[in-house]
């Protein structure tokens, strides 16, 4: 990026006086990012240390803890439901992420075609994303509700159904339930990010398929997916990573249960740390939680340096 | 790399004019059934709970489990009173403030100082500046599910547990690190002659940023601050963790824990809460859809 080397003799004579302090580029540049750098680390990386340290302590509300070595982790190892919260956490983020690609794939490819009222639509379709997730999810609540819930009164009036269906109360149905309200939530964000996508991709390229006979598979599949996988990676490693570490749906609906079907890691640090009040072993569910995190972040590095190097770019 | 990306925005133009491409080969019953059938599923799902949120919340208490008499879809006499109990005698109006102040403040403190760090990431360019560009977009995966807890120590410890300033300073641990993110993208876009032309002319860093980069970058700057005031609006694990007294509650916590009682679920007062809380942040999001969609895709992208 055009590092400008300014010719020697535009430089002060002094280099320590305050004036040529204020050219140096990289002292004003540290000033400037100061305030961020800063905060950051007092807000962010020391309690992300301090999380690590805790995972090795016995800390409880109101009380510091000793350092105990690794032994809320060896606890974990043999606590089923800590394996169980794992296996919901995994389930939840493929089955919602799965989800959300297909369908928010589709919603894009529909809304990239002509259509009336685009912006119209395109506003529309991204309201479930803005309103807070806590609310959206007391609504969902209700639409789930074991007596009256309209879903299962449709059905029955349908004839589909003889029985309200128990959404929240049966190991899958809340399972299947709490995914259904994330995908609602997610849809969207996955559906406008690639529908931004979708723009960029020249329509001379389909024009120029077509009239060499390419079926409307065959472009999607040489040209459409081929264009878009980078920024699939991206949007898909965002989405997964708010999947994965997700609290507030949960939180909501299900509070973990019914027999903690629906826990998932984040949800069960916060049960065991604020009102169990085991500070060390929330902060150690807390911190299993990284390495899938880790694996995340790398798979969206990745898919950032392909994009760089379809741009032409080097760095 | 400075080209490439100046010219993507460009290079975009066309393609937009040109939307629709070859659509008009399709015929109308096809259009119908590949095209507006899905997009009428879609917007119906998608759109509905919110409908349903609604009319819950202008319902009487008769006809809201009355499913026989009543048709559920529609409201017969429509009512005021869940709203009217919610307004006079609930603390929500305390909430609706509590969660304006925490937004406006911890956006405003995130704004100005990611104003700052991305213009010397982007365009100080000082030694390192790489490196502290990929941290500030690996602290912005850093979720607050694995913070909450140590920053409850600290927020203990600071005693400040139990007040706004605990969310106001722990929301921009995710909203610094977006707005950098975010502005470091914008200010990019900005040609670099205009910089050079202030130099030459004996700017400093100060005046240019404040007179030169910052006025090119408001349409950036709203996007940063619409987008950062709907995330601390929408923020609920924090805000759960470190606010036990009630009239320091924000809304979504202060709807989730304090209407909803263990014997008798409220429904009509708890869509109420539901559907005012949220029309904060989509009336922002009505006035302001392209600088919404822009830093939501301009997040992704870069």
């Amino acid at each position: 990026m055009s590092v400008r080397a300014e010719p020697a003799a535009m430089r002060p004579p002094s280099r320590w006086s305050l004036a040529a302090l204020a050219h140096d580029r990289n002292a004003v540049g540290l000033l400037f990012l100061l305030p961020a750098a800063a905060f950051l680390l007092v807000f962010l990386t020391y309690p992300l240390g301090l999380g690590v340290w805790l995972g090795f302590t016995d800390t409880r509300i109101g009380r510091a803890g000793v350092y105990v070595g690794l032994e809320n982790y060896e606890l974990l190892w043999d606590d089923s439901i800590f394996w169980l919260s794992v296996f919901n956490t995994i389930l939840y983020t493929t089955v919602a992420s799965l989800l959300k690609f297909g369908l928010g794939l589709w919603l894009a490819l529909l809304l990239n075609g002509r259509l009336p009222f685009k912006a119209f639509f395109r506003a529309i379709v991204l309201l479930p994303w803005v309103v807070p997730t806590v609310l959206s999810a007391i609504a969902f609540w209700w639409i789930y509700d074991a007596q009256f819930s309209i879903i299962s009164w449709a059905l029955m009036r349908l004839g589909i159904i003889d029985a309200p269906i128990n959404f929240l109360g049966d190991a899958t149905n809340a399972r299947a339930s709490v995914i259904a309200a994330n995908v609602w939530r997610g849809v969207p964000f996955v559906a406008i990010s690639l529908l931004a996508g979708l723009q960029t991709i020249p329509p001379s390229l389909h024009e120029a398929a077509t009239l060499d006979g390419a079926t409307p598979w065959q472009r999607f599949r040489h040209i459409t997916l081929p264009m878009l996988s980078p920024i699939i990676a991206v949007v898909m490693t965002f989405s997964v990573l708010f999947t994965f570490t997700d609290f507030q749906l949960i939180y909501v609906l299900t509070r973990g249960g019914p027999l903690n079907a629906t826990h998932l890691m984040a949800t069960l640090s916060f049960q065991r740390a604020i009102p169990g009040g085991q500070l060390g072993e929330g902060a150690a569910i807390a911190v299993a939680m990284i390495p899938f995190l880790l694996a995340a972040i790398l798979f969206s590095y990745f898919g950032l340096q392909r994009r760089r190097w379809q741009q032409g770019g080097q760095d | 790399m400075t080209t490439t990306n100046e010219q993507l925005p460009l290079g975009r133009e066309p393609v937009v004019g040109d939307e629709g491409g070859m659509a008009y080969l399709e015929r109308l019953p096809r259009r119908i059934a590949v095209v507006y059938l899905p997009l009428a599923v879609f917007v119906f799902v998608l759109l509905f709970p919110f409908y349903w949120m609604a009319i819950t919340a202008v319902k009487p208490n008769a006809q809201l489990t009355d499913y026989t008499n009543y048709s559920p879809f529609w409201v017969v006499d429509p009512t005021l009173d869940h709203i009217r109990y919610l307004l006079f005698e609930t603390s929500y109006p305390g909430w609706l403030l509590n969660t304006m102040v925490v937004a406006v403040a911890s956006t405003f403190l995130s704004l100005v100082t990611s104003v700052f760090a991305a213009y010397a990431i982007e365009r100080l360019r000082f030694a390192g500046s790489r490196f502290v560009g990929l941290a500030i977009f690996l602290a912005y995966l850093v979720p607050p599910s694995i913070l909450f807890i140590p920053l409850a120590l600290m927020v203990f410890k600071f005693g400040i547990y139990d007040t706004k300033l605990a969310l106001i300073f722990t929301y921009p641990t995710f909203l610094v690190p977006f707005c950098t993110w975010l502005l470091m993208g914008y200010f990019r876009s900005i040609p670099f002659e205009l910089e050079e032309c202030a130099l030459i002319d004996g700017a400093s860093r100060w005046q240019i940023l404040l007179k030169v980069l910052l006025p090119l970058s408001v349409p950036g700057l709203i996007s940063a601050g619409i987008f950062a005031f709907t995330l601390s609006w929408n923020e609920f694990i924090y805000a759960l963790t470190f606010i036990a007294s009630s009239e320091n509650k924000t809304v979504p916590v202060g709807v989730l824990t304090e209407l909803v009682r263990s014997d008798v679920y409220e429904w009509g007062s708890l869509m109420a809460g539901a559907l005012i809380g949220s029309l904060p942040v989509v009336i922002l999001y009505s006035f302001f859809v392209e600088h919404y969609v822009s830093s939501m895709t301009g997040a992704v992208k870069e």
